[in-house]
Order: structure tokens, then sequence, then C-alpha cells
């Protein structure tokens, strides 16, 4: 059956385009989306989760393991100083797309969640004390609530939470209100991973720092969809993880400005990250080698750097452009269907729509939709406190990339219909 | 029949619109709390045991089509059976949605606990079937802490 498209998506696009008239050859570099699931073509909308990789990122961990396979540093062999030069080159890289002053800025980590832990247990357990405050926001992944938690767990600190209004929005005079002079870290999200909601992070940064709290973001779910500038930000840190961004799993970063990451302590140590060890004194390594402790995940890096590439040869203006036109034709479509309610709906948001339909458990809809080859994903989305607050056990969400397409949207749309049928 | 209407079978979405025993009893003798982290079901059993033989037994709660069937389902089998039969019936059911799909199990009475085997071929909800029955365990030994199936 052909579906027909309402104006909704060409309007938004403007005639030119690139990745709307291109998205065949796109979709040809992603050799994933070929396959069939349950004997359907698979539709994946669980980007939000984590993103399909591209040929060049898949090539390149093979390419690093065919031909330049070697540990980095200190190696005095050809590979090895192959390898450290594409280990450095990849730091260069992430330098450039988020625009940091300069790469010893740029830690390499396992991922957001890694990156989180380092500036909580390195900053925060050395620089907070017994009635300090730190301040996060409801919209929060659990991974940016429970290293917090921690510090305050261990140094006496207390979490203050900036509440949201009932359609996921921050309520920034509430934030106002908690802004005082024991205020030590304000860590927000720049996107709700459960969502899409897009926070004034701007805002909530400058106001920190007039207190002169150090800010950190959460990037995990803004650096597929946004253009990151750092330096314009002006926060402390930034985090993210390679794999919400086309790259591979296991590799991630933490953002730091340079005068913070030299004043706070190792979070690992081990090899690596030392300059040398007697039994009586080590002296650590500059930054950013000091987090990194052990041997790093070379191939990650190397493979995000391919990423990194193919992102920025799209162009991630054209990108936002072409998943908010995906996420508005989305949300109109889903509204037409009876009882199906979508959480956070909001004009400022990036390519996630989360719903449930009335008396149907989001996990009873998630199933469903697998059977027509349709991915989404169903459950708290590691934000329970959200949850709790937008008065529900679980959401289904559907989260979109560069290389969906409208007709994936319209068969998502036709598999709720189904779902509604059969469980009704 | 696809594995999808194996999965939602008639009888499956019958207790899920309509649950049997869905309410809460005043005084039970036994009671316990479950919890399924992955999706958020949340249940609580609740059960009046007189002379070693389950004389009332029902839940409250929320959860997927498949959790919400499967209570109801158990309290239906369970009304009238002797622990040690509820028990037994606990691993039963536990090895009818957790055995090899590829053979086939041979488990007696009763056959309703069976049209639970689709479950098998979907993996990521053994859990949501399992819930109940879990709660239910653990209401029997005393247990009344919060369970979880994670």
């Amino acid at each position: 059956m052909k579906l027909e498209t309402t104006n909704i998506d060409k309007s938004l696009l403007k005639e030119k385009n690139k990745i709307y008239h291109n998205i065949d050859k796109i979709r040809e570099d992603f050799p994933i989306l070929k396959q069939k699931v349950r004997g359907k073509t698979l539709v994946y909308l669980d980007n939000a989760a984590t993103t399909q990789k591209p040929k060049i990122v898949i090539d390149a961990i093979s390419n690093y393991y065919l031909t330049l396979n070697s540990n980095i540093h200190r190696g005095v062999h050809f590979l090895s100083e192959k390898a450290t030069f594409e280990y450095e080159k990849a730091r260069t890289k992430v330098k450039e797309f988020i625009n940091a002053l300069s790469a010893s800025e740029i830690v390499f980590t396992r991922g957001a969640t890694e990156s989180i832990n380092l500036a909580a247990f390195s900053y925060g357990l050395t620089y907070l004390k017994d009635g300090d405050e730190i301040i996060i926001s409801t919209l929060e992944h659990h991974a940016n609530i429970v290293p917090w938690q921690e510090v305050c767990r261990r140094t006496g600190a207390k979490l203050k939470v900036i509440p949201i209004s009932n359609n996921g929005e921050i309520l920034l005079e509430k934030y106002y209100e908690l802004l005082n002079n024991k205020v030590k870290i304000v860590a927000v999200t720049q996107v709700s991973n459960a969502l899409g909601v897009k926070t004034p992070i701007d805002e909530i940064i400058k106001k920190a720092k007039e207190i002169g709290a150090i800010t950190l973001v959460d990037g995990s779910q803004a650096i597929p969809h946004l253009k990151i500038d750092v330096q314009s930000l002006g926060c402390d840190f930034y985090v993210f993880s390679g794999h919400k961004v086309y790259g591979p799993t296991g590799i991630g970063v933490l953002y730091g400005k340079a005068d913070l990451l030299e004043k706070m302590p190792p979070y690992q140590t081990g090899g690596d990250m030392i300059r040398s060890v007697t039994f009586e004194k080590t002296i650590y390594n500059d930054i950013p080698m000091k987090f990194e402790a052990g041997t790093p995940n070379i191939e990650g890096a190397i493979a995000l750097q391919k990423a990194i590439e193919y992102v920025k040869n799209l162009n991630i203006e054209e990108i936002s452009e072409y998943e908010d036109a995906l996420l508005r034709y989305c949300e109109e479509k889903l509204s037409d269907i009876p009882d199906l309610i979508i959480y956070g709906r909001t004009p400022c948001k990036a390519a996630v729509v989360s719903f449930d339909i009335k008396d149907i458990h989001p996990h009873d809809i998630g199933t469903i939709l697998d059977s027509e080859g349709v991915a989404i994903r169903a459950g708290h989305h590691c934000t329970q406190p959200l949850m709790q607050r937008l008065g529900v056990s679980a959401t289904a969400r559907a989260s979109f990339s560069f290389y969906n397409t409208f007709e994936e949207i319209d068969i998502l749309y036709q598999a709720l219909l189904k779902t509604i049928k059969l469980m009704k | 029949m696809s594995d999808l209407s194996q999965l939602y079978q008639e009888v499956i979405l019958d207790h899920n619109k309509s649950p049997r025993n869905f309410y809460k009893i005043e005084n039970p003798t036994n009671f316990a709390e479950g919890y399924n982290p992955l999706c958020g079901d949340h249940i609580y059993v609740y059960l009046k045991i007189e002379n070693n033989i389950i004389k009332e037994i029902s839940f409250q709660g929320n959860g997927c089509a498949i959790s919400k069937s499967s209570a109801s389902l158990m309290t239906t089998i369970l009304k009238g059976k002797t622990v040690s039969e509820a028990k037994d019936l606990f691993e039963k059911f536990h090895k009818i949605i957790t055995s090899d799909p590829l053979k086939d199990i041979e488990i007696e009475e009763p056959s309703k606990l069976k049209i639970f085997a689709g479950v098998r071929e979907f993996p990521t909800r053994i859990k949501c079937a399992s819930l109940a029955w879990h709660t239910m365990f653990n209401a029997l030994e005393g247990k009344a802490e919060k369970i979880s199936t994670e």
C-alpha cells in the first residue's frame, strides 16, 4: 500500500536539504538497515538508545586490527607510532567537533556514564564538603543522578532537583530559587533522553556561573542532533558517548576545562597515566593522559573519529532540519491515534517521541511493533524519577536519526493501529 | 499460528482486559510485593491460608498484558490448592516459560498454564510472565519484602 505523506514534511524542509534528497544513498552507508527482522524490513527507531554505524566506522575497526594493531604511547616501532598518531588524531577531531580550546581537554572514557563518574568522583569528592549543594534536573538519566547521590553521601553535600512542567520543560524560575552560594555543581542534560525535550542549557550555565558553580552538561542525546560548541556554552564539563553519534560502544568523551582537569586528582591509576614511578613516589602524567590509565579503547577512538567525519560531511545543521521534519511528521501522525498520549510535547525538541496508549502497556506495544519489524524502546528509559513525575510506569519511545524516512513513520503508524486492534 | 498470536492468545487478552481476583484482601495471612524494574511492572499478591489450603488469593498492581494475565490466571488456578501444590505449580510454570522452545515439554495439568508457553519465543517477556508467580512464592515463604525479578 502506498501511503500518502502529508504536507508537513516538505514544507519544513528547504528545497535543498541534502539529506532529504539523498536519503537512499545515505541508507546505503548503513548495511544493517537492509536486513529483515522477523520477516519484515527493519524499521530502526531506537536511535536514542544507540545509533547504527556507517560502513566507514565498521571498516575503521577492522582496518585497525588488520593493519595497525599495537599498543600506543612509548612504542618505538612503526605500528605503535602509527597507532599513537591515529589515536591522538581522533582526540583532535573530537576537540574540533565540540570546539574545545585544546586537545588536552578531551579525555577518552568508556562512555558518558564513566565521564560523569570521573567528574563526580575526581572533582566532586575532592572539592565538595558538608553543606554544599549539587543541582540536577528532573529530566536526568540515572547516569547523571546516581554519581552525584554518591558524592553527596560521601561528602555530606545535598542534592537539589530542578522541577519540570507537565510537558517536561525545565522550570527556570524554580531553578533560580535553588541558586545560592552553597551550590557548587550544576549538572544538567542538554536533551532529555526519555522525552527529547531540549533544556535551556545556555541560561542554566550562565546563572550557575554567576554564583561560581561548576557546570556539567550531559550531551549524550544532544551530540547526534545539534551543533555543539563547548566554548560558547561556557560549561566546565561536557560528556557524551561515541555510540550515540554513530561511533562504536565502549568509547566516550569527557571534555573538561584545562585548569579544572589540572587541579583534579586521577580517577583511576596505573600505567599510561604516570610520568615516573618509584616505590616512594609517583609523578602523574599531564592532562588528558592523567585520566587515561591502562591501555585505552584505541580502535574505538579511531572509529569515533570516522563517525565524526561522517556526521560533519552530512552537516549537522542539515541533520537537525531533516530530523525536525521527521519529528513533526511523527507527532502529527501519532496525534491521529485515539487514546495515544505524547509526553514532552514542546516546540523545543530533538527527534524523540515518547508516548503511551490508554490501557495498553508500553511493553506490549514494543513487542507487537517488533513483530512488524519496528524497533522502539519501551520502559523507564533509565529515568525512573522522571517517569514518577509524569505519573507513568513506562513509556514507548520512538527516536529518529537522519537515516530514517517518512515512510518508516507511516509503517510505525500502521503498526500502532494493529497494536490497538489486537489489544483492545 | 504466528509467534505473536501464540504470545497474545485469546485467554491472555481476556485476563488482561478483565483480570480475575483483582482486589486487595483485608488481613491476608500471606502477602508479598513484586517489581520488575526493567519495565516497571509492579504487583501485590494477597493470600488467605487456612489449614494449609489457599482459601482466597488476589492481586493488585499494574503491568503489561503478560504480567497481568499471568497473575490473574494464577489466582484462578491456585484457589483451593494446598501450599505444597502451589509451590509445585510454581515449578511447573517456570519450566513451561523457560524450557527450550525447540523441545516439547511434558507438563500435566493444569493445561491452562500452557498458554504461556508462547513466552519462550520472547526472552525479554519471560520475567513479565513469572513476576506474579515469584511474588506468590515469596508470600508463601513469608518473605514479605519487595522482590525483584532482575
